[in-house]
């Protein structure tokens, strides 16, 4: 057996040497530099923030050290259920970055952002056209953002029809941003139960719809990858009691150019850019949520609206005096904007609808070759993702937990794990369109092996991962003696 | 379709596997009402070298900082951009990573946030910062909301120096909550302390002030924390931290919590977004803050390794009890962040201030020599700067910008009081021929 | 199996009381401290507070679940565990003994009938399955 070398363990602090400096900034070239002659002394800093010292040298290779200690999309075939790890384009990058996107201000005069606001319009469009939705906001910074500023949209409509309703209906399959949405806009959850083929159990919503009740919402497909198939019911029932209804757009990869929100009787739905459209993830953001709604919400859209005038030139509408209000401060995310435009006019309508046939028989194949080792969860064809239950392993003692970590060794990033919470031992599985049929029959061949392993030899789970720069770490450790920054007796 | 790998062949072989005969036998569970009858109405695909024609004309006709001298600021800032940055965040591990919650496949992520969180709480002077949310208006909002799950009291008192634009994601966020917002109103430029003192009640859960303010002048942050306590309520402070390499953190000024924008820490300003909500805080409000926390620990074998910690705060586990909605943060402006300030380093930090600050004094000055113009406050300022100007700053905002100019914010919008003045902001970037050149175009503009 | 002591009362959410003259001292079972897992952090009302009983008085976090503690009995907050501030591990080791939470001023004796014994709370956990 190899050695292995000593994975890398430095933090930037550990490589400073006073007087080291990376940074390349031009003498003063106006007179008085020092900034006593310009301010009080209250208003200077005593002494200098704690900070490194180290050379370009030392960046560059600290953090290309870092880099090689993660997976990513670029290397590493990421099954994560719900999180559409699919690839993200390199022509996205090069085109959010010229120099007319990346180096302007928001608050440039409007006649010096013409360009900028013509590709808000035009993609406002495009995602209103996709979702069947009458019009879009693009400034949610993220999915969560996107779900607020719905459920505030749905709280005005019913405000201003002088109705004051206090609940939202949510699937206990449901995600946990939207609960965390509900409440912080004001609203009590109420949780229904899915029946027994994970799909929104009819006659307990009616049962729970009333007049106190401002909104259902629900993920299409849902988070088990059904699509819920009486969806026109449900809708229809909801709008009988003037409840509105709103989709979590998380699995839109599913349905791209097959069936759309607006379609189905939706009222609200919210994009996640970074999902379905192709935006990086980057290690947790930045992500962008666009929320369509239909006609009759767009008097609380949030301000400021991206308009087209008459004579065809863009311009900020500020004038709503109904509007929600602002979610950020300035129009949204306006880089991300750029690489999902780009992606959209990459695929054109048919290349969209390939991406969710094929998403769908990816996720469905990787279904068949695991169906005999894993326990299925749900009955026929599934959407683009399936979920599957380890409870067979975990009676052998091999938890989800185990076969996520023993996957990281066999160099596949982990699936989703104990999500949705109303199944046993989730196992999440969404591979996405852009992945080979050789990568999915790799990964079914690990998952197989692994299945194997947990009835030969479990402990190569438990010990789980072995190749990883840093195996399983203490979380109880972590929380109960939290140390969130670095101090020089750190290492 | 280069980003799909299988071929019809493959996909007859899948469909095979699973025993379906078509793609159609996949989709059975949705009803025929609900499928789309036609192709989406949108452009169709444009090939790689006509779509890059496309965006570049749209690019085009935009004002960007490289060919513009940018003396606009109002929350947003042109400050230097060093070349490391582009070259690391453009690694695929970086970019293409997912939210580090298998931490043993996510330590360059997890270690570069650690040190962020650092570099973060070092600037400000607070004891604990978080791995960023999405910009420093919806971190106030964030702010705003765990004072008053802190102190269980319902009123915000904001200062009227902070940013409008801020003030209108507050009062979104706040409606849930039912919070009350007051205002304390300025005397030339910086919060009035009397207005403050009789704004500040027993009900108070929070007193926000900006630090320089949205007019570019410096508060009396300490007077600021000393009325707040005083009332058992915390001092919030919206805090530019490219600018904390020079000025006096807020931490050691009464702080209990500093938000703001970290855009000016290497982050490119596209039109406004993504931006880098700083969030840093005292020790005793860890457990209530919104956001992602890294933390330090040990593996099985004792080595050093980091993890995503107090994640049962957040939104996956708490659910609707949680301390935010939040989810996807900002990682890689985050990451961009930490590689700034390891490039600026120690003296790089407060040198960028040194010069912004230099520089903006110069150009006010010279601008002041203008017959008809002057500084409209007296109050001292960081790196902008309200101009009184005897034209209407739109007009002057249009002919200035015929000299590839971007003069500057015009203030009517955000108090009608200021309708003759101009927001200047001049950071380390403007050259002095840059100003020079604002300063003969603006005495020519208003002559 | 875990354990439950037959001198204590309890609560169907899983705490259990110990009635001592006009107080009671509150904590969570040992079946409880075992499906949260490892206890990272406790928090608990300040002395003078007032619970009322089946409304929450606390939250008990692990690194993977946060739970609401229900108060078995209405009252006002007598003692406070500090030791728990420093070592929350102690609700895992010793959740009987000491890792008890907090101990109430009983507003309302005749509640105490109310609660479970420990032979109903048994019946409870084993249908529970673990």
């Amino acid at each position: 057996m190899r050695a292995a070398r000593e994975p890398y363990d430095k933090l930037i602090f550990e490589l400073s040497s006073p007087g080291r400096f990376a940074h390349s900034l031009p003498a003063c070239d106006v007179p008085e530099s020092d900034p006593a002659s310009h301010l009080p002394a209250e208003h200077l800093r005593a002494t200098p923030a704690e900070l490194p010292e180290v050379s370009e040298v030392d960046v560059i290779r600290h953090y290309s050290r870092l880099s090689q200690m993660n997976y990513g999309v670029d290397t590493n075939f990421y099954p994560l259920g719900s999180c559409t790890m699919k690839y993200n384009p390199k022509i996205n990058e090069d085109m959010a970055r010229l120099p007319g996107f990346l180096r302007l201000h928001p608050l440039a005069p409007e006649a010096q952002s013409q360009g900028a606001f013509q590709l808000m319009w035009e993609l406002a469009r495009d995602l209103a056209e996709i979702s069947g939705m009458d019009e879009v906001s693009l400034q949610p910074a993220a999915g969560a953002q996107g779900e607020f500023a719905g459920v505030l949209m749905i709280r005005a409509w019913h405000l201003s029809r002088g109705e004051r309703r206090s609940k939202i209906l949510i699937p206990d399959s449901a995600h946990g941003t939207n609960p965390a949405s509900t409440a912080l806009a004001g609203f009590s959850v109420v949780q229904l139960k899915s029946d027994d083929n994970g799909e929104v159990d009819l006659a307990d919503l009616e049962r729970h719809l009333d007049e106190s009740v401002a909104a259902f919402m629900i993920t299409q497909p849902n988070t088990l990858g059904l699509f819920e198939s009486r969806i026109h019911q449900i809708t229809e029932l909801c709008h009988a009691k003037g409840v509105q209804v709103y989709m979590d757009g998380a699995n839109f990869n599913a349905i791209l150019g097959i069936t759309r929100p607006g379609d189905l009787g939706f009222d609200v739905c919210h994009f996640n850019l970074h999902k379905t459209f192709t935006t990086p993830h980057g290690g947790g953001g930045p992500g962008a949520g666009p929320v369509g709604i239909k006609a009759h919400l767009a008097p609380f859209l949030p301000t400021p609206v991206v308009t087209r005038t008459d004579k065809g030139s863009y311009t900020l509408d500020w004038g709503r005096p109904q509007s929600i209000g602002k979610l950020q401060a300035f129009w949204g995310n306006f880089g991300m904007l750029v690489r999902a435009y780009t992606y959209i006019r990459t695929m054109g309508p048919d290349g969209l609808r390939a991406v969710s046939d094929n998403a769908v028989l990816n996720a469905n194949y990787i279904l068949k070759r695991l169906e005999g080792h894993y326990e299925r969860t749900t009955p026929g064809p599934c959407m683009h993702e399936c979920v599957l239950s380890a409870r067979r392993q975990k009676k052998l003692g091999v938890s989800a937990m185990d076969i996520a970590k023993r996957l990281l060794d066999l160099g596949f990033y982990a699936p989703t794990t104990y999500f949705p919470l109303i199944i046993e031992e989730a196992l999440m599985i969404e591979p996405t369109e852009t992945e080979s049929k050789e990568t999915l029959d790799q990964f079914c061949d690990a998952m197989i092996r692994i299945a194997q392993e947990a009835e030969s030899d479990p402990h190569l789970a438990h010990d789980a991962p072995v190749t990883t720069p840093v195996r399983r770490l203490d979380q109880t450790l972590a929380a109960r003696q939290p140390r969130l920054t670095w101090s020089p007796g750190e290492r | 379709m280069r980003y799909i790998s299988n071929t019809p062949a493959q996909q007859k072989e899948m469909l095979g596997a699973i025993g379906a005969a078509s793609m159609e036998d996949l989709l059975v569970r949705i009803p025929p009402k609900a499928r789309l009858s036609r192709p989406l109405n949108l452009v169709p695909a444009m090939a790689e070298v006509d779509l890059v024609r496309h965006l570049r004309g749209l690019a085009a006709k935009n004002a960007n900082a490289e060919d513009w001298a940018c003396f606009v600021g109002g929350g947003s800032y042109d400050h230097t951009i060093p070349s490391p940055i582009n070259h690391l965040v453009l690694r695929g591990e970086f970019f293409t990573a997912y939210t580090p919650y298998q931490p043993e496949a996510s330590q360059g992520t997890l270690r570069s946030i650690f040190e962020y969180q650092t570099m973060i709480a070092a600037l400000t002077g607070m004891d604990v910062a978080n791995a960023s949310l999405y910009d420093g208006a919806s971190s106030l909002a964030e702010g705003v909301l765990m004072a008053h799950a802190a102190t269980g009291r319902d009123g915000i008192v904001l200062s009227r120096g902070v940013n409008p634009l801020y003030r209108q994601v507050v009062e979104t966020y706040v409606e849930g909550a039912n919070l009350r917002i007051t205002s304390a109103a300025l005397a030339d430029g910086i919060t009035d302390g009397e207005a403050l003192r009789k704004a500040v009640t027993e009900r108070t859960a929070a007193v926000v002030v900006q630090y320089p303010n949205f007019l570019g002048c410096l508060e009396d942050v300490r007077a600021a924390a000393d009325v707040a306590h005083a009332a058992g309520a915390l001092l919030v402070v919206v805090a530019d931290p490219v600018n904390l390499g020079l000025l006096t953190p807020p931490g050691a000024l009464g702080a209990d919590l500093v938000v703001g924008e970290g855009q000016g820490l290497g982050v490119p300003m596209s039109f406004g977004g993504p931006n880098l909500g700083v969030f840093a805080a005292k020790q005793e409000l860890v457990r209530r803050m919104p956001g992602r926390l890294v933390g330090a620990t040990v593996d099985l074998d004792g080595r050093r390794g980091f993890v995503l910690t107090l994640q049962t705060r957040e939104q996956h586990i708490r659910r609707e009890k949680a301390t935010s909605n939040i989810c996807t943060n900002v990682a890689l402006c985050a990451l961009m962040a930490t590689i700034y300030v390891s490039i600026m380093g120690k003296r790089g930090m407060r040198t960028i201030g040194e010069l912004s600050v230099a520089k903006a004094h110069y150009a006010a000055r010279e601008f002041a020599k203008i017959p008809g113009v002057r500084v409209r406050f007296s109050a001292p300022f960081f790196k902008e700067f309200a101009l009184q100007i005897p034209r209407t700053p739109e007009r002057v905002i249009g002919r200035l910008a015929k000299d590839r100019i971007l003069a500057g914010l015009p203030l009517k919008t955000f108090d009608r009081q200021l309708k003759d003045c101009l927001l200047v902001a001049v950071t380390e970037k403007r050259t002095r021929e840059e100003i020079d050149a604002y300063a003969a175009a603006l005495a020519r503009a208003v002559a | 199996m875990a354990q439950v002591p037959a001198d204590l009362k309890y609560t169907r959410e899983h705490e259990w009381a110990k009635v001592e003259g006009d107080r009671a001292r509150i904590g969570i079972t040992a079946f409880a401290q075992e499906q949260l897992g490892d206890v990272v952090f406790v928090e608990l009302p300040k002395v003078g507070a007032r619970v009322t009983a089946m409304a929450t008085f606390g939250v008990v976090e692990s690194v993977k679940a946060v739970s609401d503690l229900f108060a078995p009995l209405s009252g006002e907050v007598a003692e406070v565990n500090a030791e728990l501030v420093k070592k929350p591990e102690m609700v895992n080791a010793d959740p009987y003994g000491q890792g008890w939470m907090i101990v109430v001023k009983l507003a309302d004796p005749g509640e105490v009938n109310a609660l479970m014994s420990a032979a109903d709370y048994e019946q409870l956990v084993a249908g529970a399955g673990h």
